[in-house]
């Protein structure tokens, strides 16, 4: 293996881990809040329908081409938008109805795809699901007037550099202070861990939960614009799983925005290895196994579902997640 | 005949959702194209009857439908949701495959394979619940997802169960059951048993819908005529007071999300060994397993009236596709059916509202007759 | 109340209404400042109704509530917080997984834009516990300070906020002697600096120790509020219990048989705090006796027939059973061997509430023979069981067998509770609170169907809060207290005011000593 690889190895993982990162991200603010967000994958499709929509018409009116790191800026502020919009219907099912809100989640994670596709159709017409991503969206060195580089660090970091990249990790950045170094961050926490005691003390347990799930509505959009753009094959009304991955590595995180930002990149990393595996020595080669990367695409949920059985006894899962909070109770 | 109202109770908050459900799929017609909206929406409800063959095929989807649905009835009555189903069912559908293409063997021990299949994915989230208390939901998607890559990488290795090995160059889809039938000489599909005469020689037919609806009866007999059915019940309703009477509630977790599993996994063997299904190796879990929730959450968990939501479903899904000569995506199907769910969440709400009331009368009723006895005593 | 007195809070005439029942009826408490105020009354007197009132959870049917001589309004937590109005609640609202600090500084934070300035807090924080003698450790978690840190926390977090007014609920319910006193000598303090303190209990020797004067209430009545100084505990007792014995059982005299049930040593772990709940509490049962366990809720009762039934694991000690040891024996075996149990808890553990009656009628038999055959249950015996237990135990319903449990009456699901229980032809009845929140006639009825199990020959054992009912069913009182069994009475021969002083633990060491004695 050449260091160009290594660097091009590496490259792949970030860019995959990128939007794992954000929608565990939020799936921990909506879970600390104390709402159990399966809906995830859904919020995604949403955020990525509607970025690659805003995408489509700034290449249309050549604005993007243009000014393609506004139109970026602007692209993905719309992206968590929108999931902050279609997380409502969740927050709205869980906290003002107090429904089941695994089945509320479920029902999400199905209108997305759904509306998508209907969506696409309408916009592009008919049979014409897939949305292009135009290539502008890519940031190389010249982006920073920089020559056009090879090797390890090119390929590290220039050869799939996308807005979202740097976006995501100044989103984690702030994730970390307002979780732990704010008052909102402290009555969240609260709110998912006892929502009585935090109404005692006067804090409108509601409030903080549907701040907690519009949260993970923009991350979760956000993410899947990430998504969509990591993958690089254009919008096809699905994000593969990876809300439901995001899941795993929240929980594989610990609920936690520094162990969830190592969790993503382990679990990315499995995934790009399974690309990889053909080309790296050192790894198993399942010679005589076709499609062997699906045995690396199924080991993150496999380590889950370990990690799950493991720490079952000290998981720092929220303790009111998922519970209905009523005002009437005591 | 109160307990009829419940009943009925029950059955009029499902019409209202399907009701709602339908008026958004219209409203989302009229806002594409408002001059077709009108000719779409009765291809959408009219279509499943309008020939004995799209009811042969409304027919032939709503038996998998039937037993998915099953399936999450089945463990709702335990108080768990298996969201799992479809990754039982996949599991399913691979077991039941395998078993026609690569051991040859007839039909019916192809379908009990895809059941033992279907219910080991299923034991995994109830041990996981009952002994480690980890939420059932979350092991059920890890375990969706494991299982299609796990049921994609066997099938990729297995060459008798892809179409190039018998002929063609197909190679990511399974080998149609016909030419492993005439291999092996053994009956590997699910008998048609003449009724594909009977609805216009619709290859879709076969006796599937009946197999359903049986497993529908015993599930039911099982839920409400055994002691098991007392037990799961009781476990599901109150784990409590289930322990306090000396019920095993751990047992009854582990055993309910196996026979859901079991379930589910039949469903998979019953829509591939039809003849007319191949698995397609893909990277998106299947709905069918998914479309279990909608239909048990429509009959409020009822096995007899899952054989009716799964009608439903099966029905507009035909519709649905008919919808696309009118350029309108069948997606929108799907779109409805989550308004469903979405409300159905709620529906336990409007029902336990409508319940409570009556049970607040009840209780008058009640208070009344004691004074009365009081008055008596006195 | 003529007198210009200085109250700091009055709440005058107070009446909360519930469904069905008047928890406070025209209560009136007034606070002086700098008092400790006792509000002394059973379980379910009005107690904390009174209190949510005061703090904004419930609003009033009638009465005005007054601070510092101005009526006042109090329409949510945040308005009590506003007028320094603080609670320690009798289950602690902390949150395990912060610290101690978050703990106190949650609701009213110090921040910069948003930012938590925790040091400001901090140097607050332990201003506070150096100045009461408060000690904790602002960065260790909730979940691993004891119990009486935990406290101290919930009493920092009144402080932090200023509060003057402090209500304590049932504060010493969870706490060792020691940290019994010490609370005491702080409660002291405060009331040196000006601070008012009500002080919920139904512990008379805490009340002697510490109050200034006591409000007692009793069934939602204010039975009136008295001087410390010129009252005694046997007074206090007969205001909190009440003299007037309702209603008497007839019971037979009879000879108790061989015992049957025994219980040696045994020692059960909270499932609330680190100590044990039940200590080293020894007992027998024998046939044709009730014998009824006596004590202030929250003594190590529920843990204690959990223990006994089979619901929990026990830490030491043996449980027997005609002559087998069913220590660690299953729930269904136990119920086999011919133990019944009427729970404490009639929603949680005693009804499938969504199951019909008849379904539930046959909750600890439906595996019978009777019932049961290849798997099925036999509908046509159940149905007719269930009409006979329906006649014979007179189950009101609107529906008869197939009505749903839930819609029912509490006095009617009572029945339907010892009918079951009754009926299985039990060698040993356990009863817990088998009549609470009933009416009249359900209670007489209870009574006098635990008092022919006894005349039949069977063993009883009553685990009971009310003190008329301990005095009318038992034939031997054991009084339980902090988990101990700290004597034990005969009904005939003791007095109520005898066996509240027990309760509230103070002949504790009398009884020990007296233990002593015997053994020599």
């Amino acid at each position: 293996m050449t260091i160009e690889m290594l660097g091009d190895i590496l490259g792949s993982t970030i860019i995959f881990a990128i939007p794992l990162m954000l929608v565990a991200l939020g799936g921990m603010f909506s879970e600390r809040s104390g709402v159990i967000n399966i809906a995830l994958e859904g919020i995604m499709i949403i955020g990525a329908l509607i970025g690659c929509l805003v995408l489509r018409t700034f290449n249309l009116s050549g604005f993007g081409p243009a000014h393609p790191i506004i139109a970026m800026l602007i692209t993905i502020g719309i992206s968590a938008l929108a999931g902050a919009v279609f997380s409502l219907l969740l927050a709205f099912a869980a906290i003002n109805l107090k429904a089941d809100q695994t089945i509320g989640g479920t029902a999400l994670n199905m209108l997305a795809p759904a509306f998508a596709v209907v969506l696409s159709w309408a916009i592009q017409g008919q049979g014409n699901t897939v949305i292009n991503i135009p290539t502008w969206i890519r940031m190389t060195e010249s982006t920073f007037g920089l020559a056009e580089g090879t090797g390890f660090w090119h390929n590290l970091i220039f050869k799939s550099l996308y807005l979202t990249t740097p976006i995501a990790l100044v989103i984690l950045l702030i994730s970390i202070i307002i979780l732990y170094k704010t008052k909102f961050g402290l009555r969240l926490r609260a709110c998912g861990e006892h929502p009585q005691a935090a109404a005692s003390v006067g804090i409108n347990v509601y409030k903080m939960r549907y701040a907690g799930v519009i949260i993970s509505g923009i991350l979760g959009g956000i993410g899947g614009m990430a998504y969509t753009i990591a993958a690089g094959a254009g919008f096809q009304s699905s994000v593969a799983g990876y809300g439901f991955l995001a899941l795993a590595v929240m929980i594989f995180g610990n609920w936690k925005p520094v162990s969830i930002f190592f969790a993503s990149m382990f679990f990315a990393f499995f995934k790009i290895l399974g690309n990889y595996s053909g080309s790296l020595s050192f790894l198993p080669q399942f010679e005589n196994i076709k499609d062997s990367n699906y045995i690396y695409l199924m080991i993150p949920y496999i380590v889950t579902l370990i990690v799950l059985v493991l720490t079952s006894k000290k998981s720092a899962a929220p303790k009111a997640e998922g519970i209905p909070y009523d005002k009437g109770q005591r | 005949m109160k307990i009829n109202k419940k009943a009925i109770f029950s059955i009029s908050a499902s019409l209202v959702s399907i009701l709602v459900g339908l008026i958004l799929g219209l409203i989302l017609l009229f806002v594409f194209d408002s001059s077709r909206a009108l000719v779409g929406f009765e291809a959408l409800i009219g279509t499943g009857i309008s020939t004995a063959e799209k009811f042969a095929k409304v027919l032939y989807q709503a038996a998998p439908l039937i037993l998915t649905g099953l399936s999450v009835a089945f463990a709702f009555k335990t108080g768990l949701f298996n969201i799992g189903a479809s990754g039982q069912y996949t599991i399913g559908a691979f077991c039941a495959l395998f078993a026609a293409t690569v051991l040859g063997t007839p039909w019916y021990i192809s379908l009990l394979l895809a059941m033992i299949g279907g219910a080991l994915w299923g034991i995994l989230p109830g041990l996981f619940k009952a002994h480690f208390n980890v939420n059932e939901v979350i092991t059920c998607i890890m375990l969706n997802w494991t299982g299609l890559f796990l049921v994609n990488l066997l099938i990729r290795n297995i060459p008798q169960m892809i179409q190039n090995y018998w002929a063609g160059s197909i190679t990511n889809r399974t080998v149609k059951l016909a030419l492993v039938e005439k291999f092996y000489g053994v009956q590997t599909t699910i008998p048609k048993a003449g009724l594909d005469t009977l609805f216009g020689g619709s290859s879709y037919m076969n006796i599937s819908i009946f197999i359903a609806i049986a497993v529908s009866i015993i599930v039911y007999v099982v839920l409400n005529k055994t002691t098991f059915g007392y037990e799961i019940k009781a476990c599901g309703y109150n784990k409590n007071a289930s322990t306090y009477a000396g019920i095993n509630a751990k047992k009854n977790i582990v055993l309910s999300m196996v026979i859901a599993g079991g379930i589910a996994g039949l469903a998979g063997g019953i829509y591939f060994l039809s003849g007319t299904a191949e698995y397609v190796i893909e990277k998106s879990l299947l709905a069918m397993g998914f479309n279990g929730i909608p239909v048990a959450l429509l009959a409020a968990s009822n096995p007899i009236g899952v054989i009716f939501s799964s009608l439903f479903i099966s029905y507009i899904q035909v519709g649905g596709e008919a919808l696309q000569r009118y350029q309108f995506s069948s997606e929108i199907i799907n779109i409805i059916i989550s308004a469903i769910i979405y409300l159905s969440a709620f529906s336990f709400l409007i029902r336990l509202f409508i319940e409570k009331i009556f049970s607040k009368k009840h209780r008058e009723e009640e208070i009344k007759i004691e004074k009365e006895q009081k008055g008596g005593a006195k | 109340m003529g007198n210009k007195e200085n109250y700091v809070i009055e709440m005058l005439n107070i009446t909360k209404e519930f469904p069905g029942i008047k928890a406070n009826d025209n209560v009136t408490l007034q606070l002086k400042k700098g008092e400790i105020h006792a509000l002394l009354g059973e379980n379910g007197a009005g107690k904390s109704t009174l209190m949510s009132v005061l703090f904004g959870l419930y609003q009033p049917e009638e009465g005005t509530i007054k601070k510092d001589g101005k009526v006042i309004k109090i329409n949510s937590p945040n308005d009590a917080n506003a007028l320094n109005i603080g609670m320690v609640h009798q289950h602690f609202k902390l949150v395990e997984c912060f610290t101690v600090l978050d703990n106190i500084i949650l609701g009213v934070e110090p921040n910069k834009l948003g930012f938590l300035q925790k040091d400001e807090a901090r140097k607050k924080v332990m201003k506070l516990s150096e100045k009461y003698k408060l000690k904790i450790d602002p960065d260790a978690l909730i979940s691993d300070i004891s119990v009486g840190m935990q406290q101290r926390v919930e009493i920092l977090k009144m402080l932090y906020r200023d509060n003057d007014i402090l209500i304590f609920d049932e504060p010493t319910a969870v706490l060792t002697p020691q940290e019994i006193d010490e609370l005491m000598n702080i409660m002291r303090d405060f009331t040196k600096e000006g601070k008012s303190i009500i002080f919920i209990t139904h512990k008379l020797n805490e009340i002697m120790a510490v109050a200034d004067r006591c409000t007692v209430l009793r069934k939602g009545k204010g039975i009136g509020t008295v001087e410390i100084k010129n009252t005694t505990k046997e007074e206090l007792s007969k205001m909190m219990v009440g003299r007037n014995v309702k209603f008497t059982v007839d019971k037979k005299d009879i000879i108790p048989g061989k015992v049957i049930f025994k219980v040696n040593n045994l020692t059960v772990p909270s499932k609330v705090h680190k100590n044990n709940a039940v200590k080293n509490v020894s007992f027998e049962v024998r046939k044709g006796e009730i014998v009824c366990i006596a004590g202030i809720d929250g003594n190590g009762q529920t843990e204690l027939v959990s223990a006994l039934t089979g619901l929990q694991k026990v830490s030491g000690g043996t449980i027997e059973f005609l002559g087998h040891d069913i220590t660690k024996a299953k729930i269904r075996n136990r119920s086999k061997l011919g133990m019944s149990h009427i729970p404490e808890d009639r929603h949680k553990h005693g009804l499938i509430l969504d199951y019909t009656l008849e379904e539930n009628l046959i909750l600890q038999r439906y595996w019978e023979p009777e019932f049961e055959k290849a798997g099925f249950i036999k509908k046509k015996e159940v149905r007719r069981y269930a009409e006979k237990l329906i006649k014979e135990y007179d189950i009101r319903s609107g529906e008869g067998p197939v009505s749903i449990v839930r819609g029912m009456s509490g006095g009617n699901q009572q029945k339907a509770i010892v009918a079951r229980e009754i009926d299985k032809d039990p060698e040993l009845l356990v009863a817990v609170q088998p009549t609470r929140g009933l009416d009249v006639g359900a209670i007489e009825y209870i009574h006098e169907q635990l008092v022919e199990q006894r005349d039949k020959g069977k063993a009883v054992l009553l685990i009971s809060l009310e003190l008329d009912e301990v005095m009318n069913l038992s034939d031997r009182i054991l009084v339980i207290y902090e988990g101990e069994i700290v004597g034990e009475l005969n009904p005939k021969k003791t007095t109520l005011s005898e066996l509240g002083l027990y309760m509230a633990g103070a002949n504790r060491n009398k009884s020990k000593e007296a233990d002593k004695n015997e053994n020599k």
